[in-house]
């Protein structure tokens, strides 16, 4: 009888594991269904060759969306410039050379700085960081692409510090050991051993750290100019320009349901969703050939 | 100015919780033509109904009666710093659609023209759009230029200009602080440059401000005449303040 109620009990639990597992597959496809019921209509509401158009002005009709795409490019890019390299330095720093009272300092801090409202860093660039940016290089004006990526580099960092320092955490002593033993410095140790054994979890954090660039909206609506002017040179980063994300959080509440600039906006949607999407195929496709080669070193 | 509708209506009856009011957008033209087909108690415009449009109505047995019920003036703002004092509607034209990029042209200093405005979502954001940069020619079909900033809020615009001398901007007189100058601005070339004042917008001087209206058919009556009379009175006229209009009295 006890057993037997075990088993019930199990089975419930098991189910319940089961649809949990399933249920984020039923919500991404939920997501996907709905973004492509009401974008995909902006296909046939307008030319595709005025929807790929370097105007974006929705109140008259201009629905060119290549500038925003390029803007949140820009912005990701260099966000990602700035928050790799710190992000990863940082974590090897914390997980192989600080000693042991320092990690302890610095590591709930960068947690914390993870858990900043991105609402307060958009008030530390307008007031700050744009002010700066403009008089140290001489800009027009202060709200550019630069503010947004540096702004969205520090929002990034704590989460590629975080993951970064336990996948180096994980790797096995020995492997230090074993190094160390064979005569090579710390230093050899550290980017020849420890981080390509870590790689796959570094990989996996700088993932994480750009695809909450690409979908942070608040700082930079806040910081970037919103100008949908279309980046053509390097010199785009320290211009105005208008991401994606911006655009759909400051027109969607506005804008008549099923008109064109609504399908519109949805449509940024989707091509939001199909750049995450691409960012996550090629995460999980480098970390799965590294995970092999690593393999291979090992055995 | 449906905000301003949906503010009073909301207080309204919080204050008399028996009337009920309902609030449609879709701006001035929905409002008017919801009048003529006899649909609605009150309808608020922006702007000045057309005779053709008494007209219509008259023919379907509408009696349009005007009310001002609150004015709406633009301050065009610049760094405190900048020389610059007064422009013409034409010269603030051009600087927002790309024909005048730097300060020197105005006869300022060296310095490029940055361009703030608020949202296309905002109703400011049009206003400006119709009646200064298209100078009021409905079959004018510029629009700002690309480079133009566009700040998701009145305070962004502020914070802007106060810190960056390069900047011009617009906002309504309500939300102008005093650590930015206002711009005193005339209508032509040769014109006198008026600054928007309570006095200067309510005289009608100043360039960039128009009336808001309320539509009613007929004298109203009975609680559409409580609630306009309300609209009117220092309580109603509050709100306008509060949310950055100019009061009628």
């Amino acid at each position: 009888m006890i057993a037997k109620r075990t088993n019930f009990f199990e089975k419930i639990i098991t189910l319940m594991i089961q649809l949990s597992g399933f249920s984020s597959i039923l919500f991404v496809l939920l997501i996907l269904f709905f973004l492509l019921g009401e974008g995909s209509p902006a296909l046939f509401d307008i030319p595709i060759s005025e929807l790929f158009s370097d105007r974006w002005y929705p109140i008259e009709g201009y629905y060119g969306i290549l500038p925003l795409i390029l803007g949140s490019l820009v912005v990701t890019l260099g966000a990602s410039l700035v928050a790799v390299p710190f992000g990863i330095l940082t974590a090897v720093f914390i997980a192989e050379i600080a000693p042991k009272w320092l990690q302890e300092i610095m590591k709930p801090l960068v947690e914390l700085l993870a858990g900043l409202p991105s609402v307060v860093l958009g008030f530390l660039g307008i007031l700050v960081v744009s002010p700066f940016l403009r008089d140290t290089f001489n800009l027009p004006t202060g709200l550019t692409a630069l503010t947004g990526s540096l702004l969205l580099g520090g929002i990034a960092i704590p989460t590629i510090v975080s993951i970064s320092e336990d996948a180096l955490n994980n790797v096995p002593d020995t492997y230090r050991h074993g190094s160390l033993a064979l005569g090579l410095t710390r230093w050899q140790t550290i980017w020849g051993v420890t981080v390509p054994a870590a790689k796959s979890g570094i990989l996996m954090a700088v993932m994480l750290g750009v695809g909450r660039t690409i979908g942070e909206t608040m700082t930079v609506m806040m910081v970037t100019g919103n100008a949908p002017i279309l980046p053509t040179s390097f010199n785009a980063l320290f211009m105005p320009i208008r991401t994606m994300t911006a655009t759909i959080a400051s027109e969607m509440g506005e804008v008549a349901t099923n008109s064109p600039h609504y399908h519109v906006l949805f449509f940024i949607g989707i091509v939001l969703f199909l750049f995450t999407l691409a960012v996550n195929i090629v995460a999980s496709n480098i970390s799965a050939r590294k995970i092999k080669r690593a393999e291979r070193i090992l055995s | 100015m449906v905000n301003l509708a949906l503010y009073w209506a909301e207080r309204y009856q919080s204050i008399h919780p028996e009337i009920r009011i309902s609030v449609t957008g879709g701006g001035s033209g929905t409002g008017i033509s919801s009048l003529i087909n006899n649909t609605v108690d009150l309808a608020n415009a922006s702007r000045k109904i057309k005779p053709e449009e008494i007209a219509k109505a008259n023919k379907n047995g509408v009696e349009p009666i005007e009310y001002v019920v609150a004015r709406d003036a633009i301050a065009v703002i610049v760094h405190p710093d900048n020389p610059i004092d007064k422009l013409t509607l034409q010269e603030i034209s051009d600087i927002y659609t790309g024909k005048i990029s730097n300060w020197s042209e105005l006869g300022g200093e060296n310095r490029p023209i940055v361009r703030l405005s608020r949202e296309t979502n905002s109703g400011t954001h049009v206003y400006f759009l119709e009646e200064v940069i298209r100078l009021g020619n409905s079959d004018d079909k510029t629009i700002f230029s690309a480079n133009t900033l566009l700040l998701p809020s009145s305070e962004g615009i502020i914070a802007e200009v106060r810190e960056n001398p390069n900047a011009i901007g617009y906002d309504g007189l309500g939300y102008v602080t005093d650590e930015v100058k206002v711009l005193a601005i005339a209508k032509k070339t040769g014109g006198d440059y008026i600054f928007p004042t309570l006095q200067t917008v309510n005289d009608n001087l100043y360039a960039i401000s128009r009336n808001l209206f309320i539509y009613a058919n007929g004298t109203p009556k009975t609680f559409v005449k409580e609630y306009l009379d309300w609209m009117l009175s220092s309580d109603g006229q509050k709100i306008v303040e509060e949310l950055g209009f100019i009061p009628v009295r």
